[in-house]
């Protein structure tokens, strides 16, 4: 059957198995406690698979996530507050008012986030590795210092009176749609030329590949999709606080999607759920629930560092060379020569 | 003027603190090519390792005496009696802190950097930020996590400089060793043969070990250094400011990332350079424009280096080779 | 695949960790939400000790008819976001009759709103900001509220100091502060006095030189300082240091005895606005002030004054509610009428909020308090600023 046909069917199961779901967790018939866990866990899923994208796919080190997650919630709150409210209830207060209302507000969410990635991407994109990393944190950093100054979102007080939307479906929904939408870059001729600017980013180049145009292009859908993660976020408590963007959050996020393995949507989505559970069964040693956290990040990046799933990858053929990214060449003196011209070494 | 003058010896005292941190990360970067997130929190230990020294040695120490505790610092270590507050005192706690902190930098780098040697730097990176955090719950755990009062290891004095400035002469101590101890580690690398192997290992590991350096050994020796100057500044800084607690690192380790950065990573006189241009900036902006910018003033500095001049102030352009 | 099913295993298994034992029908139980950990520490360690001691009281004489008190307490690391996640599993997994918490008001409000859902009458011994009662019906406040704290200390520095100047150094990280800044400012003016200079620092930092060398410069009579203990013991410290004398006023957040530890006699002859003073003579205060020191050993700040007040106001009107359901709860928790506390007599006004008096006080030599006055807020200052 015609390719446009089978996807759109799909489409339609997915749907209908997300509606459905939504209806026996809205019934109550599962403890509202669990309810508020896995709705959590479908938020940490869009935001690990959309920083799987920029880090895992592309191989760009951003550890700046979450200052685009804060840029998405409180545009999409500031927006909720002061217009979606009004929009709902002019077009009839009734659940198309909402539908639309949420609609709206988690699009400007995420092109808010997303205009916030191309400004940070554009100058940022031009460095390597560590560096990356850290002028990712430090603006990551710097959202959190002016979301503090501005008074018209709270402040350092927080921002309450946000709508509260508790719903499975929008959650799951955006979940979704996040994971497809990685997919099908990472299934693509935009996608391998993502994957060749991760393998080695010099010979992309010579082989014409616009680097910087792709680098940027990511790390702007990247972020949108973490603006929508912020949005949903927002939404669900009703309350905003600068303090939750602060690095450790994303660092979290990077923890998902190193356990899962990095360039593995599956892992990623494995990744999300069990640290967001984790926090919750460790719940009865909650002083050492950090200190177990840490003590795992560093074992698994000892024994593991390609994670749960990182040799399975979208792009089977180059499991091998995602493998050698990941871990290197060990260190013996006969490919000493090997590691300064070859994949993985310290290129990034 | 005179406001100027002040906020700018304030400046001053801050970025000598930045500069000491900020050393360490620069030699362990020329080294290893890695940054250790976790320095910023061996600075943390280091002042609390200093508390401890300091409170628990002395205080107690006189209770198992039977001698009155209060004002009593630091137990004898130079035979017998008890120490009163003094700079000696002072000087001593921050000694052996440094001798503990270079001990922890040095079972660090053993346990968890160097099984990762082998992988990528992504890996490298990560493993710190998990060491990092470690350091830091782990001291939630072990000191507890509320704020504890350093004790007062020599007493403190105003001078009054010209009208209406004033410098303490705890900024003054914490200036001087931190002169000190940079032009030590400056002879240490430029006027030793170990120095000089630190120098060997940072221009390229794999010929260092052809020319039989022991590699291993001298990165131990570096991280040793390094920390045991995160934790002088970490001493130097409670004194200064007698409030400490677990996550007082995370920030100021950042900040002095930047200054490293600043100056020239890898670079030693880079290092003392920027974290004296950070400390001084960050004290204008906070003193002229607003305080509530201040964090943001040490990031926006490394973009702006990071798109300008990546190879810091006093650090050479590398091309890059294929 | 075989991955994905271990790991799908992995997570059943910790799903199913997450268990919590279901309630009795036997015992009250309550949910107990609070920061013991992080830069404000203390405040949540005093008001869980304070709470622990009522419940153990009580428990010994024999519980609320009869029932014995059964206490949920849990960390939020303060975080707002794990403050709502413990609430939503107090009244859902384990099925509380009643929540207190927090102590600071941007987690009660994060908080509130799932009690009020879940129709579980919520009450926090010290969030002072106003926002916190007006989620919802079922929402309680046993302390003052940061409009009337704020003129309190203003009024106190317009018309008992008489000072026609003064400066503010303002927490903007902490709602608490910019709360307390905004009604100090409005009230301060009214009164016919002048802000000079303001200068502002986050929860946390070291270093108030820079600030303070600026503030130096406008000559206030008195400098307002309504943050946290922790950062007010280095304000006044360094503030000394660089030469400044003029008294510091602040709000009940100074309350801790580590204030004293860290700032020393730079906070002598200062002055902060509070629920109680543990050295006042009243026979009730000193019992229970007594009864502390010698449980934990250490002198009971205002937090965990009002965290025991509150915790006795709930199981008072658990005693008098007509059956462990939440609105009952909460219709006799409205009812409360003249509550005697330890850090005064409680009644709850229409807004749910406690209305009771304010202490000012003046530190001494040694850290000791004096109860320098008891605080009449007039009603213009109140009606400025709301």
């Amino acid at each position: 059957m015609p390719r446009y046909l089978r996807n759109l069917i799909l489409a339609l199961i997915v749907i209908g198995v997300l509606v459905g779901l939504d209806f026996v967790f809205q019934a109550g018939i599962i403890n509202p406690y669990y309810t508020r866990i896995l709705m959590l866990c479908g938020i940490s899923i869009t935001l690990a698979v959309s920083l799987n994208l920029i880090n895992g796919f592309t191989g760009q080190f951003s550890i700046g996530h979450a200052g685009f997650m804060a840029v998405g919630a409180y545009s999409s709150a500031y927006f909720s507050v002061n217009y979606g409210m009004n929009l709902a209830n002019s077009l009839g207060g009734g659940k198309l008012g909402w539908i639309v209302a949420l609609l709206l507000t988690t699009i400007v969410g995420a092109v808010v986030a997303g205009i916030a990635g191309l400004a940070v991407g554009i100058p940022s994109l031009r460095l390597r590795g560590d560096y990356l990393a850290i002028v990712t944190l430090g603006f990551g950093q710097i959202i959190v210092v002016f979301l503090n100054n501005i008074e018209a979102v709270g402040g350092a007080r927080g921002y309450s009176g946000i709508p509260i939307v508790k719903s499975f479906f929008w959650i799951f929904l955006i979940a979704v749609l996040t994971i497809v939408i990685v997919y099908n870059i990472v299934n693509s001729a935009f996608g391998r030329a993502l994957i060749s600017i991760r393998e080695d980013e010099l010979a992309a180049e010579a082989m014409g590949v616009n680097t910087t145009r792709y680098k940027v292009m990511a790390f702007v859908i990247s972020s949108a999709m973490a603006g929508a993660g912020g949005v949903l976020l927002a939404h669900f408590d009703g309350y905003l606080n600068p303090k939750s963007f602060e690095f450790i959050k994303s660092f979290e996020i990077l923890i998902m999607i190193i356990l899962g393995g990095l360039g593995s949507i599956v892992g990623s989505v494995i990744g999300a759920i069990v640290l967001t559970i984790l926090p919750e069964s460790l719940r009865g040693f909650a002083e050492y629930r950090m200190v177990i956290y840490s003590l795992l990040l560093i074992i698994l990046m000892i024994t593991r560092p390609q994670g749960l799933l990182g040799s399975a990858n979208a792009f089977k053929g180059f499991r091998k060379r995602l493998r050698r990214l990941t871990e290197g060449p060990s260190g013996t003196a006969s490919s000493a020569t090997q590691s300064e011209t070859s994949v993985g070494g310290d290129r990034r | 003027m005179s406001t100027f003058l002040q906020q700018l010896i304030n400046g001053i005292s801050l970025g000598a603190i930045y500069s000491l941190i900020a050393l360490g990360y620069t030699m362990v970067y020329g080294v290893l090519k890695l940054i250790n997130f976790a320095h910023g929190d061996v600075y943390m230990v280091g002042a609390f390792m200093g508390y401890y020294l300091a409170n628990g040695l002395g205080q107690r120490g006189a209770q198992m005496l039977g001698m009155n505790p209060d004002g009593v610092v630091g137990r004898g270590l130079l035979g017998g009696g008890t120490l009163e507050p003094s700079l000696i005192t002072a000087l001593v706690v921050m000694l052996l802190a440094m001798a503990i902190c270079a001990a922890i930098g040095v079972i660090i780098e053993r346990l968890a950097y160097r099984p990762v040697r082998k992988y990528s730097r992504l890996t490298a990176l990560i493993t710190a930020i998990g060491v990092s955090l470690l350091l830091e719950n782990g001291g939630q755990v072990v000191f507890g996590a509320e704020p504890k009062f350093f004790p007062e290891l020599f007493r403190k004095r105003n001078f009054d400089l010209v009208s209406g400035v004033t410098i303490n002469s705890a900024d003054v101590v914490v200036l001087i060793i931190a002169l000190a101890l940079m032009i030590a580690l400056q002879l240490i690398v430029y006027r030793t043969k170990t120095g000089r192997a630190m120098r060997a290992v940072s221009f390229n590991l794999q010929s260092a070990k052809l020319m039989g350096i022991n590699t291993d050994r001298i990165i131990a020796f570096t991280f040793a250094l390094g920390s045991a100057l995160a934790a002088a500044a970490g001493v130097l800084v409670a004194i200064r400011i007698p409030r400490i607690d677990p996550l007082m690192g995370i920030l100021i380790g950042l900040k002095a990332f930047v200054a490293a950065v600043l100056g020239g990573i890898g670079n030693i006189p880079g290092a003392m350079l920027g974290g004296l241009l950070i400390g001084i900036t960050e004290t204008m902006v906070v003193g002229y424009l607003s305080p509530t910018y201040k964090d943001a003033v040490a990031f926006a500095i490394l973009i702006l280096i990071l798109l300008f001049r990546p190879s810091g102030l006093l650090g050479t352009v590398a091309q890059e080779k294929v | 695949m075989k991955r994905i099913l271990i790991a799908s295993l992995v997570i059943a298994g910790l799903m199913s960790a997450c268990q919590q034992q279901n309630g009795g029908g036997d015992k009250v139980r309550i949910g107990v939400f609070m920061s013991t950990t992080g830069t404000t520490a203390n405040f949540g360690i005093s008001s869980v000790n304070g709470i622990k001691m009522a419940a153990d009281e009580i428990n010994a004489a024999g519980g609320i008819n009869g029932k014995q008190v059964e206490l949920l307490v849990q960390d939020d690391r303060s975080d707002a976001s794990e403050a709502a996640t413990i609430v939503t599993k107090f009244v859902t997994q384990d099925q509380v009759n009643a929540v207190i918490g927090e102590v600071a008001s941007s987690r009660s409000i994060a908080a509130a709103p799932i009690a009020q859902n879940a129709k579980i009458p919520m009450l926090t011994p010290s969030s002072t900001n106003p926002e916190v009662t007006k989620k919802g019906d079922f929402i309680f406040r046993s302390c003052f509220i940061d409009p009337y704290q704020g003129a309190a200390i203003a009024q106190f520095a317009a018309k008992t100091l008489g000072a026609k100047s003064a400066a503010i150094m303002v927490d903007r990280k902490n709602d608490y502060s910019t709360g307390l800044e905004k009604v100090i400012t409005g009230v301060f003016t009214k009164f016919g006095g002048k802000i000079v200079a303001t200068q502002s620092y986050q929860e946390g930092d070291q270093d108030f030189n820079a600030q303070l060398t600026s503030l130096k410069g406008s000559n206030p009579e008195v400098i307002f300082v309504p943050g946290y203990y922790n950062d007010v013991g280095l304000i006044a410290k360094q503030a000394r240091d660089k030469g400044i004398t003029v008294p510091l006023i602040g709000g009940d957040g100074w309350d801790s005895e580590q204030l004293y530890k860290i700032g020393g006699t730079a906070l002598n002859g200062s002055y902060f606005t509070n629920h109680y003073s543990p050295y006042d003579t009243e026979p009730k205060v000193v019992k229970f002030v007594t009864d502390y020191k010698k449980r934990y050993n250490s002198t009971p700040d205002a937090l965990a004054a009002t965290a025991y007040d509150a915790a006795n106001i709930m199981f008072d009107a658990i005693k008098r509610s007509k059956s462990l359901s939440g609105p009952d709860i909460r219709d006799a928790l409205q009812a409360t009428n003249a509550f005697p506390g330890v850090t005064g007599t409680v009644t709850f006004n229409q807004n749910r909020d406690a209305v009771k008096p304010i202490v000012m006080i003046e530190i001494k030599d040694g850290g000791t308090y004096a109860v320098r006055e008891r605080v009449n807020v007039e009603g213009t200052a109140v009606a400025a600023n709301q």
